[in-house]
């Protein structure tokens, strides 16, 4: 190995032990706009890394989709989600459903599982970036916990826009990036999802007047047993 | 026989150092804020003072409050004279397990508790049971930061760490900045400073250092003063110890322990900056807050470990 590529082996896991950090930290946070400005340093990071790695393995296509994520995912779809909670009013407080202690002990937890099973994956790998296999793993189960214990519709989707994020750096990780027809695919099914899911807040706000999910369930149930 | 020499002389400067430490943060810290400040050698004066002064008792204080004050300071003493700050191999150096160093903090934390229940004041056992809800977060985060350093060296001996230290070539370690972040955020917790308590005051409900020690007087507050300014200078030795620890001296000859000793008030003082900065533009964190910020570090310092072993142990 050249030094250079040792040198951008590092940065990539640097990249990488960031990711897992900014993972964690979406979980924690208690503030819809801060879990929207961590959103979007996610984004900036993956962009930042594929950017990276385009940079040591010479791919040129990986520049295009850094671009790519550093446009849709760190400015477009944060920006378009800000406009969403302004304009629903749901900009304060995060509720999740257990307490967050409990809830980064099961992150936590989650991480040593995927790292364990991840181990005799990395054995067989060969590439610059194959220890970030774990990590990205890590992540996306991360933020799927995160869908799971959210109690609001817009940190639920977040979490799955999250979960999109991790495939992504995950694809970067395992195989140097996936073909630029499929990721340019993906990006745009990611945008056109964020639109529909924009238009779905205002319309679950017409139909339920709250963006919780027990309460759409309630009032579910409660028409129910009118008819 | 010279190595016993600097031992002896580390000691005694760490004991030494420590209200001057105190002295210029409180310096920095009042510049900051378009003071004068009382000078770096204030502390000293009132160590000084309260040696003269006579100790008032309250009448049921037992046993355990007069014993108190010397049993803190000397586990706090003990604890800094085996934390190398000159010289890398001393003849204590075998004993300067990071263990037992957070064994000694621990006895000293234990009698300050017992010594704050003892008098029977509202305030006291408050101090005490906040110090222990804190300290026993604390302490888990602490030892999981050291043991991402000591999984790398291979052993929790700290003269043993900072050679492995010294020996590895310079790189980016996605682990040790983590777990230097998570001792950053439980050195402040541990030696009592703003975000989470504020040693300047005696008035704040909020209190958790100063409530324990409101009853004491004279000669026994002049050394639970002079342990706390220890103990800061201790966490602030060994953050240097364990996370930037060149500059440290390898033999015991005069020239080289000069030049260690230059490089190491630097690098106090570039320390101590940040700290008087830091504590010049925070406020104090809710008290409720407290347990979630000690999460945070342990989180963090628990990920350090799980990256060592992601990323930089070569599978």
């Amino acid at each position: 190995m050249t030094f250079s590529q040792q040198f951008a082996q590092q940065i990539i896991d640097g990249m990488a032990a960031l990711t897992l950090l900014i993972s964690f930290s979406l979980l924690a946070q208690h503030r819809m706009l801060s879990v929207l400005r961590w959103f979007a340093g996610q984004g900036l990071l993956l962009a930042a890394t594929a950017a990276v790695v385009a940079y040591s393995t010479g791919e040129t296509e990986l520049y295009i989709s850094a671009m790519m994520t550093f446009l849709l995912k760190g400015l477009l779809l944060p920006w378009m989600l800000w406009r969403v909670i302004r304009k629903l009013h749901v900009h304060r407080e995060v509720e999740p459903l257990m307490n967050s202690g409990i809830t980064m002990v099961i992150a936590v937890a989650v991480t040593l599982f995927s790292f364990h099973i991840i181990q005799p994956i990395e054995v067989t790998s060969e590439l610059l970036t194959r220890n970030s296999m774990a990590i990205a793993t890590a992540c996306v189960l991360l933020s799927m916990l995160m869908m799971i214990t959210r109690k609001k519709a817009i940190t639920q989707v977040i979490g799955f826009l999250a979960v999109e994020n991790s495939l992504f750096f995950a694809a970067i990780g395992a195989t140097n990036g996936m073909p630029l027809v499929v990721e340019i695919g993906i990006a745009f099914d990611v945008l056109i999802a964020a639109l529909i899911f924009g238009l779905f807040f205002f319309q679950i706000r017409n139909t339920f007047d709250s963006m919780e999910i027990d309460t759409m369930q309630s009032s579910l149930i409660q028409k129910d047993d009118d008819e | 026989m010279s190595s016993i020499f600097f031992q002896l002389l580390q000691a005694v400067l760490m004991v030494m150092f420590a209200p001057l430490v105190l002295g210029f943060v409180s310096t920095v810290k009042a510049r900051l804020q378009n003071r004068r400040g009382a000078g770096i050698m204030q502390p000293w004066r009132d160590i000084q003072k309260l040696f003269n002064k006579e100790v008032v008792l309250a009448d049921h204080a037992s046993w355990i409050f007069r014993f108190a004050p010397y049993v803190v300071f000397t586990a706090t003493v003990m604890a800094a004279s085996v934390v190398p700050s000159l010289l890398l191999d001393t003849p204590l150096s075998l004993t300067a397990d990071v263990i037992a160093l957070v064994a000694l903090l621990a006895l000293g934390r234990f009698f300050l508790s017992l010594a704050g229940m003892d008098i029977g004041t509202a305030f006291g056992g408050m101090g005490a049971s906040r110090e222990m809800t804190f300290s026993a977060l604390a302490e888990p985060a602490m030892l999981m930061s050291i043991f991402v350093l000591a999984i790398g060296a291979h052993s929790t001996n700290l003269t043993t760490m900072i050679a492995h230290t010294l020996h590895t070539p310079l790189l980016i370690q996605p682990s040790i900045a983590f777990a230097l972040v998570a001792m950053l955020m439980i050195a402040i917790v541990e030696t009592g400073r703003i975000p989470i308590d504020n040693p300047s005051t005696h008035l704040e409900l909020t209190m958790i250092h100063e409530a324990m020690l409101l009853e004491y007087s004279g000669r026994h507050l002049a050394l639970m003063e002079w342990a706390s300014a220890v103990k800061l200078l201790l966490f602030a030795t060994l953050i240097i110890d364990l996370f930037f620890p060149w500059g440290i001296s390898g033999d015991a000859s005069l020239v080289t322990i000069a030049l260690a000793l230059m490089i190491w008030i630097a690098k106090l003082m570039v320390l101590f900056v940040i700290l008087a900065v830091m504590e010049t533009s925070m406020a104090k964190l809710r008290m409720f807050e407290v347990p979630q910020y000690l999460g945070a570090a342990f989180v963090l310092a628990f990920l350090g470990l799980i990256i060592h072993y992601m990323l930089e142990v070569a599978v």
